[in-house]
């Protein structure tokens, strides 16, 4: 049998897979901690040692990078792992329109990014813009929702949550539709209330579900982009500068190494934070 | 048993149907409203974006530069999206050949090699290297691509701002999911089948390709749906990997439009709504496998 396993199941297999991802993933990578020690011009390079990342961290232009996407992750992280849950219980319970909902709330996860970032602009506008005329109907004075240097960030994660949430509530769709209808029946007999039902059912046998949420977001939040640039480009000034954004600006710059360590540093928050996070989260599960 | 008694116990059974009928009419009521208020919330936090981008498609330069979500006075639908698919020696269209023949290209090349990858690496699993390759994998699906080094990469081989260059690079960065996809659903076919066709005569490439691969078609039209949706959306790889005017992608044109179009929004709007139809159309045939998919994974960890 191992004499056949090993013909039938050969690992030529992998072969092309393998190179495809290897010379345009793995490589690139690997080269990625070398040349972030470089001043780098493609053709050419010198050594230089630490001096990008020393030059990125005392930087303010570029540290607020740093600070601004660990900020950016832990906020949109947080908001999409309490609203899908709120959402997710929701449109599993008995209300009328649930998959009419469920498309609507999912639908936005589909759209382009850019596009998403360019409508949200227009939207956010401070006097022309749809958010602040109806408030101002209201008789409330909007902030300049992307001008602002203490809201900017903020309102682009809001954005970022409007868009991505959809994922995080089917994921826990999925979670608490697993849940064995047993448990919410023994707790009405025991006359537990709906609230009841929600801390001490849904929420702990979700967890799985809770954990891909939290992971998924965070990553995805560490390495945010598209909605970033769409919206504000880093700024006003630096101020909503991401790691991710500020590579684009340094390669564009020409700064080939001080880009590369940026991905260096981006790489070293997603292993530091992420895979941590991954073990702490699967480790304290809990099992049905 | 006393008249009394049974009578008392009949009226209070029909109490308490009566009871339960008021509650479940009180319950409905309850749920219809709750209903009908997330009906009206959800219209309001998403369907009034999506109103706001189509109405400002269909109105002249002034009107839409009020950025309002007002009715337009006159309708310029032809006239808007004729200017914006021919702008720029009719880039929007070369960009949607661009963008199509990038995803049909990189979903091709993505599925057959992630199949092979999956099928082995599921029937391997335990084995010397499996845990290798499962942490370059899972590392894949979290590790963002180190940008200029890639870059340079395709460069030395040149590849670089080519089709294949970026085909390539596509099929690299969704090789994990796809991977790890193929091999969840091969662990449910029994090994069986791969014995019985090995009786038979068949040698390791036949039985994939001529039975296993046809085996797969349920998690083979999920990643074709899922991947050919994030490709199509793609906005950074084809940023840094395929850049020049010739090379353009839909997303890209949004991108480029946004800096030249600054006065002209409702062309901009039109540019939006094109290019949102044809996740719109995969989203309207293939909601529950696009949801299925996203989950799969998730849920089990």
């Amino acid at each position: 049998m191992t004499k056949i396993t090993m013909r039938t199941y050969s690992y030529a297999f992998l072969l092309p897979a393998g190179i495809i991802y290897f010379v345009f993933y793995l490589l690139p990578t690997i080269l990625s901690f070398f040349f972030s020690m470089t001043r780098w011009t493609l053709m050419d390079w010198d050594f230089i040692g630490f001096d990008n990342y020393v030059t990125f961290f005392s930087e303010t232009a570029l540290s607020i990078g740093f600070r601004n996407t660990i900020v950016y992750a832990v906020v949109t992280c947080v908001l999409k792992v309490v609203l899908g849950l709120l959402l997710g219980a929701f449109l599993t319970s008995g209300i009328m329109f649930k998959s009419y909902l469920r498309s609507v709330i999912f639908f936005p996860t589909l759209l382009s990014t850019i596009a998403v970032g360019i409508a949200f602009s227009m939207m956010m506008h401070p006097s022309q813009g749809m958010i602040n005329t109806s408030l101002a109907a209201l008789g409330i004075a909007g902030p300049d929702w992307l001008g602002n240097t203490k809201i900017a960030l903020l309102s682009v994660a809001f954005v970022d949550v409007w868009k991505g949430v959809g994922i995080a509530t089917v994921i826990y769709i999925a979670g608490i539709t697993a849940i064995p209808q047993e448990y919410y029946e023994a707790l009405k007999i025991d006359g537990g209330s709906s609230r009841d039902a929600f801390w001490h059912i849904t929420v702990p046998l979700s967890r799985p579900a809770m954990n891909s949420v939290i992971i998924l977001a965070f990553i995805g939040g560490l390495r945010s982009f598209d909605l970033i640039w769409a919206m504000t480009k880093g700024g006003p000034g630096f101020t909503t500068d991401l790691i991710a954004s500020i590579i684009y600006k340094q390669y564009q710059a020409g700064f080939y190494g001080l880009a590369t360590a940026g991905n260096v540093i981006l790489f070293i928050c997603v292993s530091l934070l992420a895979f941590p996070l991954y073990k702490f989260l699967t480790r304290s599960e809990v099992h049905l | 048993m006393s008249k009394g008694m049974i009578e008392g116990l009949s009226s209070g059974i029909r109490k308490e149907i009566s009871q339960d009928w008021s509650e479940g009419i009180s319950k409905r009521a309850r749920q219809f409203v709750i209903g009908a208020v997330s009906l009206v919330l959800s219209t309001l936090i998403f369907w009034v974006p999506f109103y706001f981008v189509i109405i400002n498609s269909f109105k002249n330069q002034a009107e839409s530069a009020e950025m309002s979500m007002a009715w337009p006075s006159s309708f310029h639908i032809i006239a808007n999206y004729k200017a914006v698919l021919t702008a720029s020696e009719n880039m929007l269209i070369r960009a949607f050949y661009n963008s199509t023949l990038l995803t049909v290209l990189s979903i091709a090349i993505l599925v057959v090699v992630s199949a092979m990858s999956g099928f082995v690496l599921q029937r391997r699993e335990g084995g010397k290297a499996s845990s290798t390759i499962n942490f370059l994998i899972l590392a894949g699906l979290m590790i963002p691509p180190a940008i200029v080094p890639t870059i340079w990469v395709l460069d030395s081989i040149g590849l670089f701002k080519t089709m294949t260059g970026i085909t390539l690079v596509e099929v690299a960065l969704h090789f994990p999911f796809a991977a790890i996809l193929y091999k969840a659903f091969v662990a449910t076919l029994p090994r069986e089948i791969d014995e019985s066709a090995m009786i038979d005569g068949c040698g390791g490439t036949r039985l994939f390709f001529n039975i296993i691969f046809p085996l797969l078609r349920p998690v083979t039209s999920t990643i074709v749906v899922l991947t050919s949706i994030a490709v199509f959306n793609d906005f950074v790889n084809p940023l840094y990997f395929f850049p020049g005017a010739d090379n353009a992608t839909v997303q890209l044109t949004l991108y480029n439009f946004m800096s030249r179009f600054t006065t002209s929004w409702n062309l901009l709007f039109a540019d939006i709504v094109l290019i949102s139809i044809p996740p719109l159309i995969l989203f309207i045939f293939f909601n529950k496998k696009i949801v299925a998919g996203m989950t799969a994974g998730a849920v089990k960890g």
